[in-house]
């Protein structure tokens, strides 16, 4: 799998992850009359190149504070910085794959990965577009259309799509949640090997604990709406992670108490 | 493998249909009901004086000789397309061989308002000239007015879809305008432009442009947002975000539009030519009416339906070519 092709992308890329910073964050929905507030005072750092898990209930506000970090919109207060530098826009250094892989039906599978180097014109990337393809393993299936592929090569190849502009900050949406679990497994796998050889940074929504604890090397517990950090785990388990490790096991139990589910399912 | 299929072949072989004959119940029964509107076009004494020009009786035969074959010969090849229209062939046999009877062979049905089958077709004969002169002034009126109509509703529909300052000022005059029949600005239309042509131009443009204007600007608006989210965060400029999101996710709604407007052209078309023109296929009905000649008119309304027909077919053609990407592309 590790080829020369795949080492000369790394040297390519280049850049390695940058640092996030999440500072004293609030964000609402809705009018001033009617407001939803989604996010309470939200505040950390991420360090370049570590995997953050974002872990909470669902509805609680992770995925609007993704949004918040790729530059979609602007929070209602406090502040989010990339290297140091404040958030005003979206930028193709700091990138989403959301839980749909949401290709563009009237594209290949190509020219979907090929889409951001041809939105900022930057000419001759078949090499890049090939070498994306190559590395989640779809080289295969470049001028396929999207609705001729599986739910897990359609997630592969927005995976590419991102991958090709040679990101800075991962921003993931629940990228596995509707995939199978074997397919789930793998996908996971492979998206560890790739964080660790290109050394991103990689903010992870997620609530799927055991998915978290397998790639993350920091979990960032939610409350329900309005979302607040409740919890901090450092997991600084090394890698291969086994999920029976007891380590493993008694995070897992610490982060599902905090979730508020009993003991029955926390053994 | 080889060995395998050709031993399969081998063992079914004596089993094959040409050993057992069993009769194409399609192709017999086209056979005979050609074979029979043959015997009563040639046989039966005339009612009514035939016209001249080649019987119809030759044309009657050779579609029972073909049906014939076909029976024969078998279904592949070149007979295929006989095969798969078999039992609408034989119908329309019976059908023609009824208008023969109750026109040219007994005078049933009153002249001059029926005419016979032959008189029909002995139109195509004698006035091809002016019937083909009066196709080629339709298109021209209707082809450029499609195509006017086409740009300016996708262009209006595209603005009132993207911008809410477009939909403000778009929306009222859509649902004002819109359900007026275009026809009905003949009058105005045929004093503000030069010529009826270009005002019957005008006409059909309106026709079309605004249904292309509403499904376009309703499919806008449909576009997931989340795509938007892509496309953004992976560089693109709100004009690439029109060029390679919003324009091909709305074209299967535009291609709806275009499907309405050109029916709604059609009968812009006809209608102005009727009560305007001096060329044209309308202008042409008109024309037949008036010298109470209805073979021309019913000659006239077939060239109609092929031709229409054959628009038709054409925007769809377009349509699975643009639409190549998408599974549920439905078939006219």
């Amino acid at each position: 799998m590790v080829t020369a092709s795949v080492a000369s992308a790394t040297s390519a890329g280049g850049l390695a992850g940058a640092s996030v910073q999440v500072r004293a964050v609030s964000h609402a929905f809705g009018d001033a009359g009617q407001a939803l507030p989604v996010l309470d005072d939200v505040t950390f750092d991420v360090p370049a190149g570590e995997t953050v898990a974002l872990l909470g209930p669902s509805g609680c506000g992770k995925s609007t504070l993704l949004r918040l970090i790729a530059g979609l919109s602007v929070p209602q207060a406090g502040r989010i910085g990339v290297d140091l530098v404040r958030v005003v826009g979206p930028d193709p250094s700091r990138l989403l794959v959301f839980q749909d892989p949401l290709l563009l039906p009237w594209r290949t599978v190509e020219a979907n990965v090929a889409y951001g180097l041809e939105a900022r014109k930057i000419g001759d990337g078949q090499e890049r577009v090939r070498q994306a393809l190559r590395m989640v393993g779809l080289a295969a299936f470049a001028a396929a259309y999207p609705h001729e592929l599986s739910g897990g090569m359609a997630q592969r190849a927005a995976f590419a799509r991102v991958l090709v502009n040679h990101p800075r900050v991962l921003l993931l949406d629940e990228p596995f949640g509707k995939l199978d679990s074997l397919t789930r497994m793998t996908m996971q796998e492979e998206l560890l090997a790739l964080a660790r050889r290109h050394a991103f940074t990689t903010i992870l929504v997620t609530h799927d604990v055991e998915e978290a604890l397998l790639l993350a090397t920091r979990v960032l517990v939610f409350s329900p709406r309005p979302a607040r950090i409740i919890l901090d785990v450092d997991n600084g388990l090394p890698f291969p992670r086994l999920r029976d490790d007891p380590a493993f096991i008694a995070r897992r139990r610490e982060i599902l108490i905090a979730l508020g589910h009993g003991e029955e399912f926390a053994r | 493998m080889s060995d395998v299929a050709g031993s399969a072949v081998g063992a079914v072989a004596p089993v094959a249909v040409h050993s057992v004959f069993r009769p194409w119940w399609p192709g017999v029964a086209s056979t005979a009901a050609w074979a029979v509107a043959a015997a009563v076009t040639g046989l039966l004494p005339d009612h009514v004086r035939a016209p001249a020009g080649r019987p119809l009786v030759e044309y009657e035969v050779v579609i029972a000789i073909l049906s014939a074959l076909s029976v024969l010969i078998g279904q592949a090849g070149w007979f295929a397309p006989l095969a798969y229209h078999g039992r609408r062939i034989a119908v329309l046999g019976g059908a023609v061989a009824v208008w023969e009877i109750v026109t040219a062979k007994t005078g049933w049905l009153p002249l001059p308002f029926f005419p016979s089958p032959q008189a029909v077709l002995d139109v195509y004969r004698v006035d091809s000239g002016r019937l083909a002169q009066s196709v080629f002034s339709s298109l021209l009126i209707l082809v450029p007015g499609f195509l006017l109509g086409a740009v300016t509703g996708f262009l209006a529909g595209l603005a009132m879809g993207w911008s809410p300052e477009a939909r403000y000022w778009g929306h009222p005059v859509i649902r004002l305008l819109g359900p007026l029949p275009a026809i009905a600005w003949l009058p105005i239309a045929l004093f503000v432009f030069p010529t009826i042509s270009t005002a019957s131009i005008f006409l059909i443009a309106l026709a079309t442009a605004f249904p292309v204007a509403v499904l376009t600007a309703s499919g806008v608006t449909l576009v997931d947002s989340r795509l938007y989210d892509v496309g953004r965060t992976l560089g693109a400029s709100e004009g690439f975000l029109i060029r390679t999101i919003v324009i091909p996710a709305t074209l299967p709604h535009v291609f709806v539009g275009l499907f309405m407007g050109l029916g709604a052209s059609f009968i812009v078309l006809i209608v102005a030519e009727m009560l305007g023109a001096k060329a044209g296929l309308g202008w042409y009905l008109q024309w037949a009416q008036g010298w109470a000649a209805y073979a021309n008119l019913y000659a006239a309304l077939a060239v109609m339906s092929v031709l229409f027909s054959g628009v038709t077919m054409a925007l769809f053609a377009v349509r699975r070519r643009a639409l190549r990407w998408n599974r549920e592309t439905v078939e006219w």
